[in-house]
């Protein structure tokens, strides 16, 4: 049960966003810009990020959501979202996005944790300062979203079925649009 | 050195907030509404949550700003700045409300993960009077903000030089939407909510 009354319908972050208007605003606003927004890196690869840092935080809701989100922008590659998670090392992507992913694991464990060596790492393989400022950004965010969500007790399904069609929405529509929780939920 | 091209003469999170104005706007936006919007919580009480949370994460430039903020929501006075000191320290015996050491008790939780929060936790602020609103916007939002941005800005070494003296004045008088260096003006206006 939530830690405060929240719409028992809407799950996750839903619920919180509908309670407080006025904080959910810059928050989506934020999502969209930072997973959305005109970007070298694709939609896909930023969701990734967001994924990753979700799934290190061992967020539910959060991760099944943006990992949904991040396999509708690749066509359905859920198996590919699950092998990132698990170690993206061995997965199939890119080195860049390899090195931005472990940039991003390091924020998650505390801004500190990013050295030189992990920078040097992804300059190596192409990334641009846009590109680490916005993995770096993208990683605290995503540590602020899981913390909100579970900081509340949010209902959450660990059913990655359930999250399918809210990340056709997500990958179609994005964050920022007339939202309508109810059909969110559904 | 920071690991990316900042301007120069812009510290902390004001270098990473000139160098992406797009995202800039929603996170400055967002801790307008948590610092200073309308609430029962004071922007002193809200802007002192910040600065312990941003002490737990170790960030020196949040923790001097918002702690020289809410210090200047007090009075400014050394007394106001001791206090932020000692709550730091351990807010437990600082001469805080019973509702704000509960508060404080829940930020610290968020600070290590929202899991960490307990229905016990709650519980404990809800007999000092804390409201549904209190503890959402200022311990489930304010907190991981703090630790956002926190990690945001750590992760930019050499940029923690702060001086205390336009801490005090940019973030008390002009708020978090009106920030220098970003393209934004000054209106010299004081946030409508400011309790000064």
């Amino acid at each position: 049960m939530a830690h405060i009354q929240l719409s028992e319908e809407l799950p996750g972050i839903l619920g919180p966003l509908t309670f407080s208007p006025d904080t959910a605003k810059p928050l989506l606003e934020l999502a969209e810009v930072l997973l959305r927004g005109p970007n070298s890196l694709t939609s896909a690869e930023r969701e990734l990020i967001a994924t990753y840092v979700s799934s290190q935080n061992d967020c539910q809701f959060c991760q099944l959501s943006h990992g949904a989100a991040a396999a509708e922008h690749l066509g359905g590659n859920y198996d590919l979202i699950d092998r990132v998670k698990l170690n993206y090392e061995a997965a199939e992507v890119s080195d860049k996005i390899k090195a931005l992913l472990a940039i991003a694991g390091q924020v998650q464990k505390g801004g500190k944790q990013v050295t030189s060596e992990h920078i040097a790492r992804a300059r190596q393989h192409g990334a641009t300062d846009k590109e680490i400022h916005d993995t770096v950004l993208i990683a605290a965010a995503f540590c602020m979203y899981n913390r909100y969500v579970d900081g509340l007790a949010t209902r959450q399904s660990s059913d990655r079925d359930t999250y399918r069609e809210m990340g056709q929405r997500l990958a179609k529509e994005g964050y920022v649009r007339t939202r309508n929780p109810a059909v969110e939920a559904a | 050195m920071a690991y990316i091209e900042y301007g120069p003469g812009l510290p902390g999170i004001r270098g990473a907030l000139a160098f992406s104005a797009a995202t800039a706007k929603p996170l400055c936006e967002l801790v307008e509404v948590l610092l200073h919007g309308p609430h029962t919580l004071t922007p002193a009480e809200r802007e002192m949550i910040a600065t312990y949370v941003s002490a737990q994460n170790d960030c020196h430039y949040c923790q001097s700003c918002h702690g020289a903020t809410a210090a200047e929501h007090l009075g400014g006075r050394p007394s106001d700045y001791e206090l932020v000191s000692q709550v730091k320290r351990n807010y437990t015996v600082a001469p805080v409300s019973d509702k704000m050491k509960a508060l404080l008790a829940i930020a610290g939780e968020v600070q290590k993960g929202g899991k960490y929060v307990t229905p016990d936790d709650v519980a404990a602020a809800r007999r000092q009077g804390a409201t549904d609103k209190e503890f959402t916007t200022r311990c489930s939002s304010l907190q991981p903000s703090a630790c956002s941005i926190d990690t945001w800005t750590v992760s930019q070494p050499g940029s923690h030089k702060i001086q205390k003296s336009i801490a005090r004045l940019e973030s008390k008088r002009h708020g978090w939407v009106m920030w220098p260096g970003t393209g934004n003006n000054h209106s010299g206006q004081r946030p409508a909510n400011s309790s000064k």
